[in-house]
């Protein structure tokens, strides 16, 4: 977990620095995906990404909401308007996360090569 | 049951049987005739006093989102103020007030401070639960805790007695699951069964918790999961009065000797379900605002039908 929560720190500091347009920046192998939270969901629900991938996860809505893996094995703080959170997935396999706030509200990110 | 030839004690049945008979209202009578005079017959008399309820007053206010600055109201701490006004202006001054919920809309320090400094100044006895913008703090409910959490169980429930009425306090905001509604969770359920065992089936019961207690729509998760176990331990009672927030909107509904009622909130208002695409801040005119934010009052009298649920918006529509 460590790892994953440094990788994300690394790739928040990347997109800080390259602004907006950082996405077609960055090599393949270091791809980024957007996850929209809006109207009380994660669109898309389920996403398929290639390991080593950074999701990102932004808030749209009037109301925090928050990224929750259903192990608890990470967690994001509310994410206010407007707000986001990333997280790199280097192991293939499949993650089911839910707004805790919201638990109705789910997602699922399936890593495969 | 009291032996027949005890003159005494068959008048104290009749007599608290005939009351909670009047506490169940018209709808439930045959239940009460059923359940209760046999829980009255363990008591003795001293006691049968001791649990009888005297008339109070008290108030509800909820979901205050002290933080929230979005266009559905930009003012929620302006809007807090008057509703803490309207409390200070009932002609009956309440014996306390329960706040359900919501307190903050992220957590933050700041948060609570603003909403504790404005609720204090009512001077009222104040009773709290989380709701679920209340344990969003990094240590996930741990600054709720400490300002409101000192004499509570778990996550923050806990139940006390005002004029012979229980409260209880439930948090169904913790300990949820991914795809589900709100959860009270196997601990807090088994605190609840506990709490209530030694309790006459005539004492008034009010409930009040952040999530509805019944589900009200569960496509927008406002339901509680394991709801029904906790009104299975209720369901001897003959008033259970159960009050919510969370809906930012006002919904009753009777089922059995339970009333269930949910609250406006103080700072923005939701839609009703199923009529936007997601339950977020409701946008309406600025002038329209004061009318679906508001308090509640609650009046207990001694010997008529169920609490009096009197709603007041902070604007006339």
């Amino acid at each position: 977990m460590k790892q994953l929560a440094g990788r994300a720190a690394v790739a928040w500091a990347i997109a800080a620095m390259l602004g907006s347009g950082w996405a077609f920046a960055v090599p393949a192998q270091a791809e980024e995906t957007v996850v929209k939270i809006e109207n009380f969901t994660f669109n898309p629900p389920e996403l398929t990404v290639k390991p080593g991938t950074t999701v990102k996860w932004e808030n749209d809505d009037d109301i925090p909401h928050s990224i929750l893996e259903e192990k608890t094995a990470f967690r994001s703080k509310p994410l206010d308007t407007g707000e986001t959170f990333t997280m790199t997935f280097d192991q293939p396999g499949e993650v089911t996360y839910f707004c805790g706030l919201h638990p109705h509200m789910k997602g699922k990110i399936i890593v495969k090569p | 049951m009291a032996g027949s030839g005890d003159h005494e004690k068959d008048g104290i049945n009749r007599r608290h049987a005939l009351e909670c008979m009047i506490w169940a209202g018209t709808g439930v009578l045959w239940t009460m005739a059923g359940g209760v005079p046999k829980s009255i017959g363990l008591l003795g008399s001293a006691e049968a006093a001791e649990a009888a309820a005297t008339s109070f007053t008290f108030a509800q206010i909820s979901d205050s989102h002290i933080g929230f600055e979005k266009p559905a109201n930009p003012h929620a701490l302006d809007t807090l103020k008057e509703a803490v006004d309207r409390v200070k202006a009932l002609k009956t001054k309440p014996a306390l007030v329960l706040h359900t919920g919501d307190i903050t809309h992220l957590s933050k320090p700041a948060e609570f401070d603003n909403a504790a400094q404005l609720i204090g100044s009512m001077g009222l006895d104040v009773h709290y639960v989380p709701g679920e913008h209340d344990i969003v703090d990094e240590g996930t409910g741990k600054a709720y805790m400490e300002r409101y959490g000192k004499n509570a169980k778990g996550s923050g429930w806990y139940s006390f007695d005002q004029n012979g009425v229980h409260f209880i306090g439930l948090v169904n905001v913790a300990t949820l699951k991914a795809g589900g509604l709100g959860s009270l969770g196997h601990d807090q359920l088994e605190w609840l069964e506990d709490d209530v065992k030694g309790l006459a089936a005539s004492t008034p019961i009010v409930v009040f918790a952040h999530i509805p207690l019944w589900t009200v729509y569960p496509a927008w998760g406002w339901g509680t999961e394991d709801a029904e176990v906790a009104l299975g331990y209720l369901k001897r009672f003959g008033s259970v009065t159960v009050l919510n927030g969370h809906i930012h909107q006002l919904m009753q509904k009777v089922e059995g000797n339970v009333t269930f009622h949910t609250a406006r909130s103080t700072a923005f208002p939701q839609p009703a379900p199923g009529t936007a695409p997601s339950p977020g801040p409701m946008l309406v005119p600025a002038e329209k605002l004061r009318t679906l934010l508001g308090i509640r009052e609650v009046t207990f009298k001694q010997g008529t039908a169920a609490l009096a649920v009197t709603d007041t918006a902070l604007a006339d529509a």
